[in-house]
């Protein structure tokens, strides 16, 4: 039974490209830094950040590949956080 | 039947549950996952209060030295994914050298963060020291958080290094096999976490100008 659900195994090959990926990214989060984009620039830095992320946790992490129920982990302690951040700042925004 | 084979054998009679193992890592990573999330929660209402003096410490920062250790760190990840994909495929000798690449560049990057906060502390900016209490409040907040944040996950990468050790030994032991691997996989889950909260930390900390 668990050998079954352990049998997506993944090349190194992919991992290396998943690496290569990750190292553009942080190239162009660097660079982009260097450029005034005003407002945007916080938003930028963390839209790189999200996408360097989802590539760690569903690849590197397997979060793809494995169980259901880790997805939903995720998304559930993801979501908390979410919650926990829109409260505090209604909180210190409106108070 | 060769010794191997035997105790090969006895280890499939042995009741594990890698499932169950992994279940345990990620509820555990969930914990993580708030514990560094209400420090960014913190430092996502300082930024906002005080966004020109965020700016203005963050240009103190090594833009140079963060960048190398986002590398280092990102490398670390793919040689650990590595040595799960060696161990996999009973390519013990890939499984250990990957491994070991994993904990050089983990010291590798605390070394990197030993030679950045000694200069931070001889430019006398460290947690009380006279220089940082005289700057305004905000500055203050940044250097704080700098320390608390990126002084909680350089422990998190000392504790990955001792588990990563351990799990080398593991492995050079014939411990860990390609029929019995969570072990690894769950320390290389932890090792993914510490690399991403960096991911966040770097751009954070060392990309504001």
């Amino acid at each position: 039974m668990h050998e079954e659900k352990h049998n997506h195994h993944i090349g190194y090959g992919t991992y290396v490209l998943v690496w290569i990926a990750l190292l553009a990214f942080t190239s162009i989060t660097v660079t982009i830094a260097g450029v005034s984009l005003g407002r945007y620039t916080l938003f930028v830095a963390l839209l790189i950040a999200a996408i360097k992320s989802a590539l760690v946790i569903n690849i590197f992490m397997h979060i793809k590949f494995d169980e259901k129920i880790f997805k939903v982990f995720l998304l559930l302690s993801g979501f908390t956080l979410l919650v926990i951040f829109i409260l505090t700042f209604f909180d210190f925004l409106y108070r | 039947m060769s010794n191997h084979a035997e105790s090969a054998l006895e280890q499939s009679h042995v009741h594990r549950d890698d499932v169950g193992a992994k279940m345990g890592m990620w509820l555990f990573l969930f914990t993580e996952l708030l514990l560094f999330g209400g420090l960014f929660l913190v430092y996502a209402v300082y930024r906002y209060q005080y966004p020109e003096q965020f700016h203005l410490a963050g240009m103190e920062l090594n833009t140079g030295i963060g960048t190398l250790n986002t590398i280092i760190l990102l490398t670390s990840s793919l040689t650990v994914a590595l040595s799960i994909a060696a161990i996999q495929k009973k390519n013990k000798f890939l499984a250990v050298l990957m491994l070991s690449l994993t904990l050089t560049f983990a010291l590798m990057f605390m070394v990197n963060k030993y030679f950045e906060w000694s200069a931070k502390f001889s430019h006398g900016i460290y947690p009380g020291s006279d220089e940082l209490l005289s700057l305004p409040n905000g500055q203050i907040l940044f250097f704080g958080l700098y320390y608390v944040m990126t002084g909680l996950h350089g422990l998190h990468v000392l504790i990955g290094i001792v588990i990563l050790a351990i799990m080398l030994v593991l492995i050079i032991k014939d411990k860990i096999t390609f029929d019995n691997y969570v072990k690894l996989e769950n320390s290389g889950l932890y090792w993914h976490l510490v690399d991403l909260i960096w991911i966040f930390l770097f751009p954070l900390f060392y990309l504001i100008q």
